[in-house]
């Protein structure tokens, strides 16, 4: 069989199957696994709102994904893709509310705010593993609860003791009334084709430049690239901030697209650590990140329907999504088994 | 007559490309089987199908006469068959019998039975004369006493086969000898072995027979007793070979390196290069001779800068390099021949054609503001490619997929073709078949006599003998004495390789013994 034939055949098998065990785990609990698979496409394709409102979400998660793929890239694992959202979440939101300026000059800088601010959040870990090789995990796993409760304090003194700030001045915003008339008042904004240049911007920095050429070998093998001379402190940091700026971005598309504000929050929002997950599906490529974050945003907004459209209660419906992500993410053992069957044929003749 | 090993007409493809195609080999109980080919000839390919880690497109295998399918490692080391890699398998923070019992951790009551286990590590270590200290932490131990390590672990397993891929590659000459001696045991104590190395001399001393192959193909088994060296290579090349290096007269020029008073510490802080003073200069090679663990590494690095420098100064073209930078070393003309391949040398998960620009990949005419020209890159990989042949299926191919000998191939000519004013060339011919060898040192020479500086280190007395024009012998961080290989015996080098110089023997080798105790 073919290579390009296994790279195509591997997902959708994994897909279908991920489906199927869902479907039995729904009738074992006694749920129409029809009805409750209807209801998901329903959710995300079911109109042209529904269909708006899952590319809203994919949005967030693409950025989230180039993040942990672009670190991985460089061989740095970076959990703290959450923190660098968070703050590139609330620095967005700040700069949208704090001041009001023409649009062509307002929305640029609250975006880049965004983006500043979760390189920096990169930067102190790249900072700490390059200087003194403190483990990037540990950093970045302890930066995202820095970013939480500094935010949380931040959003109280801005807001006066409130828990939200007030809406961002509609010169920073994302909002596209185009976009939103096209899909029925959905909150799909512009954010979309920021997210898929930076997949353009991953690809080319990695695939077109000495950059992305000495990223990637630091990756690999960090004897070699300094031998070789290469600077590896300057590039690992370089990769965090850059992670960290993917990741700011993904903050911006919350505060300046979907909801125009930040609020203070109990917990972390997911779409960090879900980044991780989408990263992974997507073999740390900036296309396999489309189709990762595409993947998972819409399970997890079509999801959101099936409680309604078919009673099935949410706990079920999260194994069921779970179960599905499962199965593609192992799509490495279908891959096995299918070049044993290959291999086998092979024998036979 | 007995085979306990039969692979008949075995098949092994990757891709599109075939690296075994019909090959057969019969192992004699008790016998010690050579296996002959050029770099990438498919070797190590053939050895891996025996020990499951690549599974045959055709062919069957056979072990004491019964046909069988080995599905992975785990059923060659029930069949008794150990292999011995050419790149070691061992966890260096893991300590000899930790690494001995990993995967199949005896247990007691669940726990992890390890001073049993220690015990038996250290029988099976006097059996055979393996002097291992079951104790003993990998990264500690010297690379011979870890290919110890590596046998050990397969007779532990309770391996009858032995398989030994090009064992002697990493080897000193004293090391060698004891390993030919080990395999001596081997044989005495009723185990057969496959035994894969470039060196026919090697084949000549300890084998019965051999079996050669080329491009891929199966080409026969010979007697070792019916054979001679130059039939051997014919035989794996496809025609007649000169072994000869021609070398004419060295016209040395003005100085290119200049070492002066250099000390230098290892990673514990111990100085292990001591006020060494050098000078190479133009149109010469220098050729430092000196048993492992004198000083050698601990040089190049900090000439080329992946070291720092406790004193003393290095001038390159009259520039001080102490302490800079390794890409400003490159940048002053340095080029580097690493001796360790995968861990220095090369990217292995780079394509062939990255790894040759690893160097270069931010100049011009490969690289402008910042924007790789990822067709220069794959230009220059196809000159490399054609002129050192490398065989490999392109410029495209990952660098670990490429055999030992092609790796390292790929490594000299992206340095010797960059030209460097001066080259350091370690252990440059590590793993190459006997051609490979004859055709890097004519270039080397080529290098000096288009008179560029060349610095030369080697284990190997007849390397270093063979190329240069100016021995310098190293002893515990120091140069002891200089010589040309004209006027000097291989016994001369060796004992002044071992601290015998006129004016201070007994005393520096009561120090040498000391050191090894503590080793
Ligand atoms: N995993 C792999 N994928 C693709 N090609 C491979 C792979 N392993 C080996 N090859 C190719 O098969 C050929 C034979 O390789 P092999 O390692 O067996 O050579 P060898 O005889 O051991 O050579 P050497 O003496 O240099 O070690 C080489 O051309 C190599 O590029
Ligand atoms: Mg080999």
């Amino acid at each position: 069989m073919s290579n390009r034939a296994t790279n195509l055949l591997v997902p959708i098998i994994s897909v279908i199957l991920g489906l199927l065990v869902g479907a039995v785990i729904m009738l074992v609990s006694g749920y129409s696994p029809v009805e409750g698979y209807a209801a998901l496409w329903n959710g995300i394709f079911g109109d042209m709102y529904t269909i708006g409102e899952t590319i809203r979400q994919i949005t967030p998660y693409l950025l989230a994904g180039l993040a942990v793929a672009f670190a991985f890239r460089s061989g740095l694992f970076n959990i703290g893709v959450e923190g660098q959202l968070i703050v590139g979440w609330f620095a967005a939101a700040y700069v949208g509310v704090a001041v009001e300026l023409p649009k062509i000059i307002h929305l640029p800088l609250a975006i880049i705010a965004a983006a500043v601010a979760g390189a920096l959040w990169g930067f102190v870990p790249g900072l700490l593993k390059a200087k003194f090789h403190v483990h990037e995990v540990i950093v970045t796993i302890m930066m995202n609860y820095i970013a939480l409760h500094v935010t949380n304090a931040l959003i109280r003194t801005v807001s006066d003791g409130g828990d939200r700030t007030e809406s961002i001045f509609a010169s920073a915003s994302l909002r596209s009334e185009f976009l939103e008339n096209l899909t029925e008042f959905s909150r799909l904004h512009f954010g979309i084709i920021i997210a898929l240049v930076m997949v353009g911007v991953m690809w080319f920095i990695l695939e077109k430049t000495t950059l992305g050429f000495e990223l990637k070998a630091v990756g690999f093998n960090q004897n070699a690239s300094q031998y070789a001379g290469m600077n590896v402190n300057k590039n690992i940091i370089l990769a965090m901030v850059i992670s960290g700026a993917f990741a700011g971005l993904g903050g911006a598309m919350e505060a300046l697209g979907t909801f125009e504000y930040v609020s203070s929050k109990g917990g972390f929002t997911g779409i960090g650590f879900d980044g991780i997950a989408v990263a992974l599906l997507g073999m740390n490529t900036p296309l396999g990140v489309i189709f990762g974050a595409t993947l998972f945003g819409s399970l997890k907004y079509g999801a959101l329907n099936m409680p309604n459209a078919a009673g099935i209660p949410i706990e079920i419906v999260e194994i069921v999504i779970a179960v599905i992500i499962f199965f593609v993410a192992s799509g490495y053992i279908i891959r096995l088994l299918l070049l044993r069957a290959s291999a086998k044929k092979k024998e036979a003749k | 007559m007995e085979y306990v090993i039969e692979m008949l007409n075995i098949r092994k493809e990757f891709g599109t490309f075939v690296a075994n195609d019909n090959i057969t080999l019969q192992l004699q109980k008790g016998e010690i089987h050579a296996l002959l080919g050029e770099n990438g000839a498919g070797k190590s390919t053939l050895m891996n199908v025996l020990f499951g880690l690549y599974q045959p497109e055709g062919g069957e295998i056979r072990v004491r006469g019964k046909k069988v399918d080995i599905a992975n490692p785990n059923v060659a080391n029930d069949l008794g068959i150990g292999m011995v890699h050419q790149h070691f398998m061992l966890v260096e923070n893991f300590s000899v019998t930790e690494n001995i019992i990993l995967g199949s951790e005896p247990t007691k009551y669940g726990i992890t039975n390890k001073k049993d286990a220690a015990k038996k590590v250290q029988a099976l270590s006097e059996q055979y004369g393996l002097n291992v200290d079951p104790y003993a932490i990998i990264e500690d131990i010297s690379v011979g006493m870890q290919q110890r390590v590596e046998i050990l672990k397969t007779l532990y397993r309770g391996a009858e086969i032995l398989i030994f891929d090009e064992p002697t590659a990493s080897l000193t000459p004293q090391e060698i000898t004891e390993l030919i001696q080990i395999m001596k045991r081997l044989i005495a104590e009723g185990k057969s072995i496959i035994l894969i190395t470039h060196k026919l001399k090697e084949i000549m001393d300890v084998s019965d027979r051999v079996t050669v192959i080329r491009k891929g193909q199966g080409i026969g088994t010979v007697i070792t007793a019916e054979t001679n060296p130059n039939d051997l290579a014919s035989l794996m090349v496809g025609r007649q070979v000169e072994f000869t290096t021609v070398k004419g007269q060295a016209f040395p020029g003005e100085e290119i390196l200049d070492i002066k008073d250099l000390v230098v510490q290892d990673y514990r802080g111990i100085e292990k290069v001591k006020r060494l003073n050098l000078n190479v200069r133009k149109g010469e090679i220098v050729g430092i001779a000196g048993i492992d663990g004198n000083g050698q590494s601990e040089l190049i690095e900090a000439i080329t800068g992946l070291r720092k420098v406790k004193s003393g100064t290095i001038f390159i073209n009259g520039k001080d390099v102490t302490n800079m930078k390794p890409r400003k070393v490159t940048e002053a003309g340095v080029g580097h021949i690493p001796q360790d391949r995968h861990k220095h040398g090369l990217v292995l998960d780079f394509p062939v054609g990255h790894n040759i620009s690893l160097q270069t990949y931010y100049t011009k005419p490969i690289s402008k503001s910042g924007i790789i020209d990822y067709n220069k890159i794959n230009e220059k990989a196809l000159q490399i490619i054609k002129d050192f042949d490398v065989r490999t299926q392109g410029p495209g191919e990952l660098a670990r997929s490429l055999s030992g000998g092609n790796q390292q191939k790929a490594i000299i000519g992206r340095e010797v073709d960059r030209d460097p004013d001066l080259l350091i060339a370690a252990l440059p011919t590590r793993g190459l078949d006997v051609g490979a060898i004859e055709f890097i040192h004519s270039r080397l020479i080529e290098q000096r006599d288009n008179g560029k500086a060349v610095l030369l280190i080697s284990f190997e007395l007849d390397e270093v003998m063979n190329v240069s024009d100016r021995i310098a012998v190293i002893h515990d961080g120091e140069i002891v004495d200089i010589v040309t290989p004209e006027t000097t015996s291989e016994q001369q080098l060796g004992l002044l390789m071992a601290g015998h110089t006129d004016n201070k023997k007994t005393q520096d080798l009561t120090k040498k013994g000391e050191d090894q105790h503590v080793e």
